[in-house]
């Protein structure tokens, strides 16, 4: 057995584990039973109810392009706020106590804030100060609510990846004539980016949900909010629900699984010499303590 | 010049958002050390379980969630939460689809705290006998949970940040306040600064206090 928990099931341990598993078992069971009573009860198991998600229609007007949606708005702020908290990264390590001073108190800033503040404020602020179209503004709004909180934590990310890096590299850098920008740009920047990227694609994760705040609050025509006008067409509120949060679960677990494959992949490969930056790092980023994470952090995903 | 803010009731907007935290807090803790026990125990059948609930809850928006408990637990099923008030019921309802969100996360931050407890702890609490309930109870979870303050407070601060997706079923806390007052008021960029501190004096401490609290209690090996 591979937990330290307990021994080497006996024969009586044995007896006891199939017990529990059968208490377990009925428990699990008449829960099942009970939802699947409450579900009939309403007339939720109506085949009619469903039918709509075998037809291509429902797929092609509502879900999908929400998703393409999502997706979107996902993308966009990835490479929005990837080059963007790089820089802050960067900033937060510099030898000036004034740039320091200053990135850091943004990035420490902007983590602390609930993206969803951020996502109503910049809608207000184009609606007001800015000639945006009102189609457009919600995915301007929704992208940099997510642009101004993720470039935050991939600031912290980058910054952590520089400092796995062991002291010789940039040492040697120095001692063969590179200035600072050039040691960061050509010798500490590449190396650190491989040994991030685990955590960078985990953190798409979190982009990913927080883009269903848009939906709800600014009425940004992602998936959720498509799953809202394709059960007022069908009437069918629960089963709509329960597609959508499976195609969520099957995005991010893609996304989450890559994310750990990688991991694996750069641990074993050694492309780096700094230390491959887990996922399980971004459950402590995206909560903003000062001060950043401390010791061991949760499995990963991303809260 | 913050004479905008009369009128609103800014502080029990806060006071809002601060029950929503404690309550949804409590319940994480107790479903997510649950689920923990669940992921280490000896029966297959509940560590799938436990790696299931985690994983699948895990990748779900929370605002689907939330979303869902109003839509379709509270108007389809009936689920009256106790109370005919409707405030009360998206309370509630907010609450619990926090609280079972955010226990995915407890789960895998005291399952961590687990693995750090060493070998050699397990194998004497067995030594001398004990079960795997008292092993877990009375010597694996006390050293683990001293060693997860510091995750768990950054779960914590996730929460209070979280708890802004209540907004969704209307429930009147910090960011359904400020969304109807910059719609109705002027100063966008005062209300944005008024309610992104309000936030920040939120998280800020609470990550101090227990950042403090967790280098101090953990258990120095």
């Amino acid at each position: 057995m591979s937990s330290v928990l307990y021994d080497t099931p006996g024969p009586r341990a044995k007896r006891r584990n199939v017990l529990f598993s059968v208490v377990f078992t009925v428990l699990l069971l008449l829960l099942l039973w009970w939802v699947w009573q409450k579900m009939d009860d309403k007339g939720q198991l109506d085949s009619a109810l469903w039918k709509p998600f075998t037809t291509s229609e429902a797929w092609t007007t509502y879900l999908l392009p929400g998703l393409a949606n999502t997706l979107k708005a996902a993308a966009l702020a990835m490479v929005i706020a990837l080059p963007l908290g790089a820089v802050f990264g960067i900033a937060r390590l510099s030898d000036h106590r004034w740039v320091r001073g200053v990135a850091g108190t943004v990035v420490e800033f902007f983590r602390a804030i609930p993206v969803l503040l951020l996502m109503l404020f910049a809608n207000e602020f184009y609606s007001r100060y800015t000639d945006v179209s009102s189609e457009d503004r919600p995915l301007y709004a929704v992208v940099t609510g997510l642009v101004l909180y993720n470039a935050a934590v991939l600031a912290e990310v980058v910054k952590a990846g520089i400092l796995s890096l062991p002291k010789g590299q940039t040492e040697a850098a120095y001692a063969i004539g590179l200035r600072k920008g050039q040691t960061m740009s050509s010798i500490l920047l590449p190396q650190a980016v491989t040994a991030m990227l685990p955590a960078i694609v985990s953190q798409l994760v979190v982009i990913v949900k927080d883009t269903a705040l848009g939906g709800v609050m600014l009425n940004f025509p992602e998936l959720l909010n498509s799953r809202g006008t394709l059960a007022a067409n069908y009437a069918n509120v629960i089963q709509s629900f329960i597609v959508v949060a499976i195609i969520y679960i099957a995005l991010n677990f893609v996304l989450t699984s890559f994310a750990s494959w990688l991991e694996r992949y750069l641990r074993r490969s050694k492309r780096s010499t700094g230390a491959v930056l887990g996922v399980d790092k971004v459950d402590d980023l995206n909560a903003a303590a000062v001060g950043g994470s401390y010791g061991t952090g949760a499995g990963g995903g991303g809260i | 010049m913050f004479d905008f803010l009369d009128g609103y009731d800014v502080l029990g907007a806060f006071w809002m958002t601060v029950k929503l935290t404690a309550v949804s807090a409590v319940g994480a803790l107790v479903w997510g050390t649950l689920l923990a026990a669940m992921r280490v125990s000896p029966v297959p059948l509940m560590r799938g379980f436990g790696t299931v609930y985690v994983n699948v809850v895990r990748n779900i928006p929370l605002t689907v969630i939330v979303l869902f408990s109003s839509l379709g637990l509270a108007d389809i099923f009936g689920m009256t939460m106790g109370t005919k008030d409707f405030d009360i019921q998206g309370f509630r309802l907010a609450v619990l689809s926090l609280a079972a969100y955010t226990a995915a996360f407890v789960c895998e931050a005291i399952r961590s705290g687990i693995n750090t407890v060493p070998l050699g702890q397990a194998e004497a609490a067995r030594a001398i006998g004990l079960s795997f309930s008292q092993t877990l109870t009375l010597v694996v979870l006390p050293q683990a949970f001293r060693s997860v303050i510091g995750p768990l407070a950054n779960v914590l601060i996730a929460l209070t940040k979280n708890t802004t997706v209540a907004a969704a079923i209307g429930v009147a806390e910090a960011a359904l306040l400020m969304k109807t007052m910059i719609e109705n008021e002027a100063q966008t960029l005062l209300i944005g600064a008024v309610f992104a501190f309000g936030f920040v004096v939120l998280t800020l401490p609470t990550g101090l206090i227990l950042g403090w609290l967790g280098k101090r209690l953990a258990v120095k090996r």
